[in-house]
């Protein structure tokens, strides 16, 4: 028997008085126990919907879905008496602690003290969230919350799990020790488990992809199935002498020929819309290029570069751009020895680094490194402890305001006006930034037209899709030309689609002279920026280029790590060694 | 699936709404906002309503005008200096008197002519009694205390024999139910009603729109949990804070201000209950349509705060209130409970008054309570 099966699902929303939402179109899909299926897709692609139905938290307007052979819209409570679901704001109850959030779970679930003495202990130690089971959960960094948000759906063994994006907005290591504990679950339990991911190399892992897309299948079956349809099509180019590879990456991406394009190792990872070998003609002639296997991203992009074409909606052009070759330019940042404390606790502990005019600078870190912290600090809108801080020229310690109005700021939870529409917010933010008159309606114009924001200028940015959001965050933080934007985790949560067409901008940006500071939790967004810097527990573990920092991390085995081996291998390594010095200490 | 049934049976209930019950008495205790409003609100608004929002008149500032210092005068004016009421002045000339008046050190002038001791003995004296008439109702309480001062001097000139110009008729004044005609009699009262308004309808309708809003519904919902198991988590807590709020109202009224109780402790305490239930309804229905905790906070405050406040007969008389807004108050469960207390504390066991408006309250926590289990679905469409 299958463990979850729908035929002919359809479902809409109504969105206001008159406009419905398709969310759901003619879904027909089968997941056999004990197996792990992955629901990717772009944002809006209607798989939190899915979720939610199979929860039986909400029924299909037409169509069959029948899970552990019960039917949802019948039988929703002896479902859910069966299932655990995660949804995406995990419930967790933040001003409970650990052990009290597992023991409501436990209750509700009617899990004997006898079962808990077994199962608690198990859970503990694969979450590591043993020492902190006094802790209340709000205190948690992300990653923490994330896998005692798992361990709460885990207190019995369920017949299904239902897992929401669970490895959204969390570093590579806690995605790395989740993803542990559900393997291990899977194979020790036989666990049934349908999860939604935006991280494609998740999907890899699984037994089963679905791969949705407007409230469509696109494809399902086997990851390798997905990624065998770039057979022939994928390929590395080298860039030229001098030429950064994002350049090289946004103008393979703007090719019509090209289905996607992505920095790699200091090279560009592209797939072919056709299959074919090199020499090839158009933006591709005089590459030197060489075939590499095909991996689920690059079927995945295929996929959907193919529907996006269908739809007849066109990527955004944007002025074209020039290897620039790299000069010495002057140092717009300067940060030494900056050190911010609360309390007894090290947030930024002699930090030190420089970024020159135009570059893009990452910073990259696990929850709770001090990247947010560091970031603040470089905005004026906290105080050092102690250090030099000089942006843009001025020493932020003493002229923060004048410093402030040469740089934009996009904070993690884009601060927009939900109630106001698209152009109020550009209109409210252009006055903030003392913009009036024929300069003022110049840029809310030039804002509208790069972020392609004209068709919904109308509408309230709190019902903007999510991509959208971010582009008005970064139109208004970009209103008053600043010569720094400051963007903290501007990718988080945002699907792969999104992500490639806001680097694409951001490297416009930069080459027109843009200094650009990203934190970031892909670390393959790394390989976009000049230089990164990776910071755990405050200090400063590496910085350098991308290239520089995947050397650091040369495994002995002589493969070539990518940018989260190479950063888990940094952190890791760093951890070890203060464990070890703590050991001998005692 | 003989596991099925096991999420039926009573102790699996019992357990999953004693876990519920248990998270939200956490939640309580580490909540100060929770606290803030559950127990020390109802300390502070009896110490604000008791002592600073008192409708009794006392200590009037007067003056006494004395254009005659005959023996006569000053036996009235000592009348006045010895009142409660008053805290007098003496001047002798009437600009200066003006001048007080104007600036409004004092709201009443006592005047007697420089003729007032030979009127006495003719036997037709005046004592002209001259008032701040901007508060029309606080002028007429003063002018009443006023003439209670000048009868008492005549009573007393009488019983010592002595020639006074009684009117044909003494008008005696006994007040009922509250011999003093002190407010905190009918304020206390209905200062109860307002807390428990206030734990009952604004509190829960925050919490629960704040399970809404943060989505912790969303995974309780996906357990084996039933709806009014996600209710009663919340209505216990709640009523028992509300008990605890009650206790305190009790207390106070009768140690810090005397009030007395004249009903049965027994039915004050079932009906005060029974509003709770009222209230508690009305705010899980709130959060359950709006499922955000600004708009139900609002909507609580609008629909159940404020009109208990100005429209349960606490402040404002309903009797005196314009028709429109008189019929509007008896879809307010607050009148009912105010009506119930003010009998209780101050009239005693009336039965006559009683059953109806339990009956009334009983109605209405039912129909509340179903409204909420209707409106809270677990479902997410």
């Amino acid at each position: 028997m299958e463990a979850i099966s729908g035929s002919n699902i359809f479902k809409s929303f109504r969105l206001g008085a008159v406009e419905t939402v398709q969310a759901l179109a003619d879904i027909t899909f089968n997941i056999r126990h004990g197996t792990l299926t992955a629901l990717v897709g772009p944002d809006g692609a209607g798989k939190t919907t899915l979720l939610r139905m199979v929860a039986g938290l909400m029924s299909p307007d037409s169509g069959r879905l029948e899970v552990l052979g019960l039917d949802v819209t019948a039988n929703p409570q002896a479902i859910q008496s069966r299932i655990s679901y995660m949804p995406q704001k995990f419930g967790l109850y933040e001003d409970l602690s650990v052990q009290e959030n597992l023991d409501l779970y436990a209750d509700l679930h009617g899990v004997s003290r006898k079962d808990r003495a077994e199962r608690y202990p198990r859970l503990m130690d694969m979450t590591n969230l043993a020492p902190f089971m006094d802790r209340l959960a709000g205190r948690l960094s992300g990653g923490m919350k994330q896998k005692l948000g798992l361990a709460c759906t885990l207190v019995r063994s369920p017949d299904l799990l239902l897992l929401d994006e669970p490895t959204v907005g969390v570093d590579p290591l806690s995605r790395r020790e989740l993803w542990e504990i559900i393997r291990v679950l899977v194979k020790e339990e036989n666990l049934t488990v349908l999860m939604s991911t935006s991280y494609l190399d998740e999907a890899e892992r699984c037994n089963h992809a679905i791969v949705l897309n407007n409230g469509k299948i696109l494809v399902q079956g086997p990851p390798e199935e997905v990624s065998s349809l770039a057979t022939g099509r994928v390929f590395i180019a080298d860039p030229l002498p001098g030429q950064p590879a994002r350049n090289l990456q946004a103008r393979l991406f703007d090719a019509k020929d090209v289905a996607d394009a992505v920095p790699e190792g200091g090279q560009v990872r592209l797939v072919r819309q056709e299959q074919g070998q090199p020499p090839f003609t158009g933006t591709l002639a005089g590459l030197k290029l060489t075939t590499t296997p095909t991996r689920f991203e690059d079927g995945f992009m295929l996929l959907l570069h193919k529907a996006l074409a269908d739809a007849q909606v066109a990527l955004p052009a944007l002025s074209p751009t020039q290897p620039t070759m790299s000069i010495q330019r002057e140092v717009i940042i300067e940060v030494h020895d900056l050190v911010r404390k609360f309390g007894a606790f090290t947030a930024v502990d002699h930090v030190s680094f420089e970024v020159h005019r135009g570059e893009i600078f990452g910073l990259l870190g696990p929850n709770g490194a001090g990247k947010t912290t560091t970031f603040r600090m470089l905005c004026g809108l906290l105080g050092a402890t102690s250090g030099k801080l000089r942006v843009a020229g001025e020493d932020l310690r003493v002229a923060r305001a004048s410093a402030r109005k040469r740089i934009g700021y996009v904070a993690q939870k884009f601060s927009l006006y939900g109630q106001l529409s698209v152009i109020e917010n550009l209109e409210f933010f252009s006055s903030a930034y003392g913009l009036r008159g024929q300069r003022k309606r110049e840029r809310i114009a030039w804002a509208m037209q790069q972020f392609e924001l004209t068709r919904l200028a109308r509408l309230p940015s709190g019902q903007l899709p999510g991509g959208y959001k971010q582009r008005l965050a970064m139109a208004a933080a970009l209103l008053h030309e600043p010569e720094i934007l400051f963007l903290d985790e501007p990718t988080s949560g945002a699907d792969p689609m999104a992500r490639r067409e806001f680097w694409r901008r951001i490297t416009a940006f930069a080459e027109a002279g843009v200094t650009v500071i990203v934190t970031t939790h892909f670390m393959e967004e790394a390989e976009y920026c000049d230089k990164a810097l990776i910071q755990d527990a405050g200090r400063v573990l590496a910085q350098g280029t991308p290239a520089e920092l995947r050397n650091q991390a040369k495994s002995h085995d002589g493969c070539r790590p990518n940018m989260e081996d190479a950063f888990v291998a940094i952190v890791e390594a760093s951890r070890g060694e203060s464990i070890l010095k703590a050991n001998q200490s005692l | 699936m003989n596991s099925q049934p096991t999420y039926d049976r009573p102790m699996a209930k019992l357990r999953r709404i004693w876990a519920l019950v248990r998270k939200e008495s956490l939640q309580m205790q580490r909540d100060p906002s929770t606290l803030l409003i559950g127990i020390l609100l109802p300390v502070v608004l009896i110490l604000i309503f008791g002592y600073g929002l008192s409708l009794d008149v006392k200590n009037v500032p007067c003056v006494i005008l004395l254009e005659d210092p005959s023996p006569e005068a000053m036996e009235v004016a000592a009348g006045f200096e010895l009142s409660p009421y008053f805290k007098t002045y003496i001047v002798t000339d009437m600009p200066q008197a003006k001048a007080m008046m104007l600036n409004r050190t004092i709201d009443a002038i006592i005047r007697f002519r420089p003729d007032f001791a030979r009127n006495v003995a003719l036997g037709n004296a005046k004592v002209e009694v001259i008032l701040h008439g901007s508060d029309a109702n606080y002028a007429r309480i003063i002018q009443g205390y006023a003439e209670g001062v000048i009868n008492q001097w005549q009573v007393r000139r009488m019983a010592a024999g002595k020639q006074a110009n009684l009117g044909p008729v003494i008008v005696q004044n006994r007040m009922w139910f509250n011999e003093n005609a002190n407010s905190h009699y009918f304020l206390v009262p209905g200062l109860i009603v307002i807390i428990m308004t206030l734990i009952g309808a604004l509190l829960t309708s925050l919490v629960m729109a704040r399970e809404w809003e943060r989505g912790t519904l969303e995974s309780l919902f996906a357990t084996p949990v039933r709806v009014e198991e996600i209710l009663l988590g919340k209505i216990i807590p709640y009523f028992a804070l509300g008990c605890i709020g009650l206790t305190l109202c009790i207390l106070s009224s009768s140690y810090m201000f005397n009030v007395p109780l004249r009903g049965s402790m027994l039915v004050l305490a079932g009906s005060s209950m029974l509003y709770l239930l009222v209230s508690l309804g009305m705010g899980l229905f709130i959060s359950s349509a709006t499922k955000n905790q600004f708009l139900a906070s609002q909507i609580a405050v609008i629909v159940s705060f404020l009109p208990a406040m100005m429209l349960s007969g606490f402040v404002f008389d309903i009797r005196s209130m314009p028709s429109f807004v008189r019929f509007i108050t008896h879809i307010l469960p607050a009148r009912y409970y105010d009506e119930l207390l003010q009998t209780l504390f101050l009239a005693g066991n009336v039965w006559s008054i009683i059953m109806p408006n339990v009956a009334i309250l009983a109605l209405m926590a039912f129909v509340f309570l179903l409204l909420a289990r209707i409106k809270t679905q677990k479902k997410l469409d």
